[in-house]
């Protein structure tokens, strides 16, 4: 008997995103499961966002404030050196600076640093807030009135803030992030919230609540490849955004991203297993489905790149 | 691929007589579909049938084993292809390549490397499980010796021996055959000898093909010849390759009970390009890989491999859990604190690792909710006053311990007015929200 390929053909197909005005970056577009390209199409490649922020990044390990130093004491400087120097595709600048817990800066201050950020960049930028849902729905609002024309990502929409924020996205013709926690269903209730308001599903992108390696990573895995099978297999449209990936921002705050070896040593050496986590973090996530990171290290970033041109 | 009810049932000899305690062939061919009965039950059933319903009730991936004792490993016996269905079942095993080309002191050191990569992770032991000893030098002699050098210092890790050259595989085998070792090394051109080798040593067989038509033609063979033991390698090596062939494998062994492609699969990940390693080797964990060869031991690499292998095979239904009970940290008298806790496991580790660190002897009680975090049983109402006031007079503590102090985490500081409420004579207090604050809380209390 001739042996056939167990392939597959899908019912559905991920949207596909474009974002930015000059040079410009496209994700999502495919027909099958993660990096199936021997049964469908995948026209894109996943994007990788560098992680930037409106204030120095005090908060962040030694191993990673040190790639930057010299380059993040502004935003507009580690903004050009993400682009000039590392090459980013995209850049993503978390407004963590706004919450209240931290220097509570203003919704204008926040538009401001967004302003200035675009003026010195020509990559698209995604836009994110310090994900305390109040002042995100002041800081969201200003920030994407700041960036108007410039085909931005704004983010993140929570089922407490998702009002104003949509509107916002929706005014200045942005795309718009959807975060929920870990739940299949509460992802899809979220997004119909969202297109109840008018807002076009296409122009959404899912984020179902990233965790780190070795922290509630299968949660993220899991619920990721659920929402795909969903997207393709049923061809739920409300599950067919592409879906994204927050991977710096909760890998670089656990112990093994920190801990030196000298205080441990059976974990080896700490440069190297922090650029892992990070590294493996993602491709677990780019395995069950994200086609959008938001990373940080330029180690890890490369990792990831050579990674993904090796499956596409 | 599992049969239905309709096909068992043709192959019953369908004379309903009642011997196998079901009132028709029909009804018992149901109960056999389902699993629920056995096939002996019925005392007329024909050879054939019964060697026909065996093979049907097979798992779809063959379960394989190499090694002994405690370090044995387990592959195969998977069922499905996505996680979140059913937990996986046998998590990958990694192994560490020894050339045969490598000195004595090289072959020695990498060994003693693998003897020291255990570690304890969540309540878990995790290392490198096994040695693929390469022939590199294409000299038989040459493979032995380097199977006798880690033999000698290892006896206990399982072996993986690679020669393409059924003499050479027959000496170095030989002398670890009572390790049970994998033989890898089967391909069109020496499956014959290779058979002979893994079937007379009774050791499991790696057989390679270039692409799954003629994989599953080799193993096809092989099993004729009557080695039943495989693990597979489709000739997959760029992560393209290997995601495409591993999930192909897979679904054809479950989807669509193709019995030839149903065996472990082994991968090779080896770059020169550390971090890279890591990635392939994690594409293995989570897309189907039984074992995953990889070129050096590194404590971070292993590290990050271990807890990706640790999450992807944990059951996605009950999460890890430990036992209600209070447990001491340190040598505690009866003025050390007492915290609180629940028992998923992963809280559990955390905060018993850091009151380790702060050297403060404690107690920690730990609540069942279920295997959730702190939070996450909060929210489920887990994670009560009541139930938190319940659990500590139960638990009898009062009379073990000098001064009635409950710390509990800074994330539930909300419930300390009503846990003190319903405990009386107790002082709640609350402690930091992030455990990594629990030393510095600890030490200056
Ligand atoms: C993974 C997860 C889940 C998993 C469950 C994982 C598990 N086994 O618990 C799933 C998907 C099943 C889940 C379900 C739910 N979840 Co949930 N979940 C999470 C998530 C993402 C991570 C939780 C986790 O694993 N943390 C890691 C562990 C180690 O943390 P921990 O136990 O709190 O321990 C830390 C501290 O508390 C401290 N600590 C622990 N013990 C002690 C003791 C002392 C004395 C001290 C000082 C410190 C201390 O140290 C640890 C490390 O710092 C969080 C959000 C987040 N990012 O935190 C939401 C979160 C906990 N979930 C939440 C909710 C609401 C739910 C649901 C009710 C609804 C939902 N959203 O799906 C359900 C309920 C489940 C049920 N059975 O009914 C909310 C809780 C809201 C709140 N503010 O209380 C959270 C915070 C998300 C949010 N922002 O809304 N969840
Ligand atoms: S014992 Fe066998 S033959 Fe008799 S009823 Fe049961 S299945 Fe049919």
């Amino acid at each position: 008997m001739a042996f056939a390929l167990p392939t597959e053909t899908y019912a559905g197909k991920v949207y596909e995103v474009t974002i930015g005005t000059d040079k410009t970056a496209t994700f999502g577009g495919e027909n099958v499961l993660p990096f199936h390209n021997f049964e469908g199409t995948i026209p894109h490649k996943p994007l990788i966002a560098y992680e930037i922020q409106d204030v120095p990044p005090e908060d962040w390990p030694e191993t990673l404030r040190k790639v930057y130093e010299g380059k993040s004491a502004d935003p507009v400087t580690w903004a050009k050196h993400c682009q000039d120097d590392l090459k980013a595709e995209a850049i993503a600048l978390r407004l963590i600076g706004t919450h209240p817990d931290r220097e509570n800066r203003s919704a204008e201050e926040a538009a401001k640093t967004v302003s200035d950020v675009l003026a010195a960049i020509n990559v698209p930028l995604i836009i994110l807030g310090s994900n305390n849902p109040d002042k995100d729905s002041q800081v969201l609002v200003a920030a994407s009135e700041a960036a108007k024309g410039r085909n931005c990502i704004i983010g993140k929409a929570q089922e407490s803030n998702h009002k104003t924020i949509v509107a916002a996205a929706m005014a200045n013709n942005h795309k718009l992030v959807a975060m929920s926690e870990l739940d299949i269903n509460l992802s899809k209730q979220l997004n119909i919230l969202i297109t109840q308001m008018g807002f076009d599903k296409e122009r959404i992108i899912t984020d179902p609540m990233c965790s780190a390696l070795g922290y509630g990573i299968e949660y993220s895995y899991s619920v990721m490849e659920r929402i795909r099978l969903a997207a393709l297999t049923q061809n739920d449209v409300i599950m067919q955004p592409p879906m994204m990936g927050d991977i710096g921002f909760y890998v670089w705050k656990v112990k093994e991203a920190q801990a030196s070896e000298s205080d441990l040593p059976q974990w080896g050496n700490l440069e190297q297993r922090a650029i892992g986590w990070e590294a493996a973090t993602a491709a677990a996530l780019l395995l069950s489905g994200a086609e959008l990171l938001i990373m940080r290290h330029p180690e890890a970033v490369k990792t990831i790149n050579s990674f993904i041109e090796e499956l596409i | 691929m599992a049969l239905s009810g309709v096909e068992i049932f043709k192959l019953l000899p369908k004379t309903n007589c009642k011997k196998c305690g079901h009132p028709t062939c029909l009804a018992f061919a149901m109960k056999l579909a389902q699993r629920q009965v056995s096939l002996d039950l019925c005392p007329d059933v024909s050879e054939e049938a019964k060697q026909k319903l065996g093979e049907a009730s097979a798992p779809p991936i063959r379960p394989v084993s190499i090694g002994s004792g405690d370090r044995l490993i387990k592959m195969g016996e998977e069922t499905v292809l996505f996680r979140h269905e059913k937990k996986f079942i046998n998590p990958c095993a990694f192994a560490v390549e020894i050339k045969d080309t490598q000195s004595h002191e090289e072959i020695e050191s990498i060994t003693q490397e693998v003897i020291d990569s255990e570690i304890e992770r969540v309540g878990q032991r995790l290392r490198i499980d096994a040695i693929f000893v390469s022939n590199a030098s294409g000299d038989g002699a040459k493979l032995q010796e380097a199977v006798n050098i880690v033999l000698k210092k290892a006896p206990q890790v399982p072996l993986i021996i690679h020669t393409e050259d059924p003499t050479s595989a027959e000496g170095a085998a030989k002398i670890a055959k009572d390790n049970r070792p994998l033989l890898f090394g089967a391909n069109e051109a020496n499956a014959e000898a290779m058979a002979k080798v893994a079937k007379d040593l009774k050791i499991p067989l790696g057989v390679n093909a270039k692409g799954l038509e003629a994989l599953s033609a080799l193993t096809d063979k092989i099993k004729s010849l009557g080695v039943e033991d495989m693990v597979i390698d489709s000739g997959a090596r760029t992560a393209k390759e290997i995601l495409a062939d591993n999930t192909c494998i897979r679904r054809a062994a479950i989807k669509k009970g193709i019995k030839a492609l149903g065996y472990p699969i082994i991968t090779f990940a080896q770059r020169s390009d550390a971090m890279l390693e890591t990635m392939i080797a994690s594409l293995g964990v989570a897309k189907y890989s039984s074992i995953v060869v990889l070129s050096s031991v590194q404590k971070w690499k292993s590290l990050v491999l271990f807890t990706l292998r640790q999450n992807i095979y944990t059951d996605p239904q009950v999460p890890m859990q430990v036992e209600q009970k209070i447990y001491k940290v340190g040598e505690p008298g009866q003025d050390a604190p007492l915290m609180i806790t629940t028992n998923f496991s992963l809280t559990y580790f955390i905060v018993t690792g850091e009151i380790e660190n702060s050297k403060v002897p404690a107690r920690l009680a730990v609540m069942d909710s279920e295997g959730l975090s702190v939070l996450t049983a909060w929210a489920a109402g887990k994670f009560t006053a009541s139930k938190i006031a319940a659990f500590i007079q139960e638990s009898g503590i009062e009379n073990e311990i000098s001064n009635k102090e409950l710390i509990i985490p800074g994330y539930v500081a909300i419930l300390s007015g009503a846990i003190e409420d319903k405990l009386p004579g107790w002082k709640i207090t609350v402690g930091p929200r992030e455990a990594n604050a629990i030393p510095t809380f600890l030490k200056t209390r």
